[in-house]
């Protein structure tokens, strides 16, 4: 059964079309990103399936339940951990999670197991009584991720989960995401504008840019677009040499592109890693020594200039003054 | 549709959050303080007229003080609502499967406890500053009148929190709406004494009628019967909660 299913979603704020017209399905258990630049239209997606903001028009259904007519049954089946803090600093973490427990009706004693076992989840069990205020933005995004979890939700909603964090807690959360969505079985959506994010965590991921898909994929499919890795060989001595071995290799079938530069041939081909061996045996049965070999995977970075004609970057260059920004204004390091 | 529980929850929030800001209650209480030790002490001697004969200014002033912190008081409640969404936690109430209206009580229930515990003792200060009431039976009343005026100025300060987006207009609200609500109540001085077109909007201003009640009820003065200073604030209360929930309801969470 689909977890979600979308179709023709569309946001309108006055003259902007935040989200435009878009469809796509995430099946139960999976975990899909929604990868894109700031102002893409994520966030929006987000606030719609979580019943916060009513679409302009189309559909949407979450746990099988419309998100604008039926809001109440998909509150009770998703969890949502929104991109900016949403925390009580003056009550401590536990109080932040009991007062989430009793929204959703939990009896006392069972909300007390389950914010234990979510506790523990998150490692935070030994800092529960310490008011939020006092916490580092780490430890804030792993108390809303517990938080999201009490209910025990179909679904659950990450929205950048890792914006401004360090390498370090990056990680950490990461493989809680990894865990909860193997070991507990929780449908994932998530959205994040770090390749490296997307690449690591999701099985499948929907490139979102001005509102729209451009692409909906596996990480794996989607860098195969770009044709493969590039193996580039550095060839000993004169240029004839490098001429030589690429006439010869033209000969294999499984290299899709050829270019040559200064001594330096770059190959391109899937699978670049199990091919080197084959290469380099190639290269010294044609009499050809190979100084240095390089390889590159097309990364999602790739794959979203292929698809958009940007990068990533250059789409959101105040991205880390954005994050600089909330760390000031709501963490304490 | 209404969920006893989550009104229960919020409340507890509120009583939290007040409990554990100290500083807050304190600082709530010297302006009222302040207010009675310098104008109450400055003008007690002075006939200002318009007071009934045989009453002192520090009497005449007691429930107007009290009016003004109940009136800051609530409609900080009411507004309070802007600093959740600054903070994000609105965020959180809203995607919780609870209906609006239990949020929209919650938020009520909180904020008129917090409000009547300073009323209460703004009235516990002033009679230990040697205030006194004419019986005592009349602060049985005066706690019906409090609690009216906490209703009416929460729902009012729902209805600008819902209306605003976030916190740049919230500066002119207080300059502008609720000092003059204030000035206009009747709480420093008798209303007889303004020109008529300030007079008429005194009457328009919910506080005159919360001010004007609780003076008949503790010092047995006021201008209008104290049953129509209770019907007429009861249906302001009644109006600006239902605004207040309307609004509130209305307006998007994110």
């Amino acid at each position: 059964m689909d977890a979600i299913r979308v179709e023709d979603l569309t946001k309108q704020f006055q003259d902007v079309t935040a989200v435009d017209h878009i469809s796509f399905s995430v099946e139960e258990g999976e975990l899909f990103g929604l990868l894109g630049p700031n102002g893409a239209g994520k966030t929006t997606t987000i606030n719609m399936l979580s019943t916060l903001l009513k679409p302009t028009s189309g559909r949407a259904e979450v746990g099988g339940f419309d998100v604008a007519r039926r809001r109440d049954d998909v509150r009770k089946s998703i969890g949502v951990v929104f991109q900016e803090p949403a925390l009580d600093g003056k009550l401590t973490g536990r109080e932040n999670l009991d007062f989430h427990g009793m929204m959703y009706g939990i009896k006392s004693e069972e909300r007390r197991r389950r914010i234990d076992d979510v506790l523990t989840l998150v490692d935070l069990t030994d800092k529960a009584a310490v008011l939020v205020e006092k916490y580092s933005g780490g430890m804030k995004r792993r108390l809303e991720i517990a938080r999201g979890l009490i209910q025990h939700p179909k679904v659950l909603f990450l929205d950048e989960p890792t914006l401004g964090l360090d390498a370090q807690t990056r990680r950490h959360i990461w493989d809680y995401v990894r865990k909860l969505n193997r070991e507990k079985k929780v449908t994932i959506i998530l959205t994040t504008h770090y390749m490296e994010e997307a690449d690591y965590l999701c099985g499948r991921i929907a490139i979102m840019d001005h509102g729209k898909f451009v692409a909906l994929d596996t990480p794996s499919r989607l860098k195969d677009v770009l044709g493969g890795d590039v193996v580039s060989l550095e060839i000993a001595g004169e240029e004839g040499a490098a001429a030589a071995l690429e006439a010869a290799l033209k000969a294999l079938d499984w290299i899709k592109k050829f270019q040559r530069h200064d001594g330096v041939l770059s190959l391109t081909m899937e699978k670049g890693e199990r091919r080197i061996p084959e290469l380099i045996n190639f290269a010294q049965d044609h009499g050809v020594t190979v100084d240095c070999v390089h390889l590159r995977k097309p990364s999602l970075e790739d794959v979203f200039l292929h698809f958009t004609g940007r990068t990533i970057r250059e789409q959101e260059a105040n991205v880390g003054e954005r994050a600089r920004g909330r760390m000031m204004g709501h963490g304490r390091r | 549709m209404i969920s006893g529980y989550a009104v229960y929850v919020l409340w507890l929030r509120e009583m939290k959050r007040f409990m554990r800001a100290k500083s807050r209650i304190i600082g709530s209480l010297m302006q009222p303080l302040f207010f009675l030790a310098f104008l109450g002490l400055g003008f007690n001697k002075m006939a200002i007229p318009g007071v009934a004969p045989g009453v002192n200014y520090m009497s005449f002033l007691v429930p107007g003080i009290l009016g003004m912190t109940l009136l800051f008081s609530s409609s900080m409640q009411g507004l309070s609502v802007l600093w959740d969404r600054e903070f994000g936690f609105l965020k959180e109430i809203m995607v919780a499967p609870v209906g609006r209206v239990s949020i929209v009580l919650g938020r009520i229930a909180g904020g008129t406890t917090t409000t009547l515990f300073q009323g209460v003792l703004v009235l516990l200060l002033s009679l230990l500053m040697g205030f006194h009431l004419t019986h005592p039976a009349g602060l049985l009343a005066a706690f019906f009148f409090m609690v009216l005026i906490s209703f009416t100025f929460i729902g009012f300060g729902l209805i600008f929190a819902s209306l605003m987006k976030d916190m740049q207009g919230f500066g002119i609200i207080i300059n502008f709406i609720i000092f003059p609500l204030f000035f206009l109540s009747g709480a420093l001085y008798p209303l007889k004494n303004l020109p008529w077109i300030i007079r008429a909007l005194s009457y328009a201003d919910p506080l005159t009628y919360g001010i004007d009640g609780l003076r008949g009820v503790l010092i047995g003065v006021n201008s209008l019967p104290i049953i129509a200073d209770f019907l007429i604030l009861a249906g302001f209360a009644l109006v600006m909660l239902f605004l207040g929930a309307w609004f509130f309801e209305k307006s998007e969470s994110v």
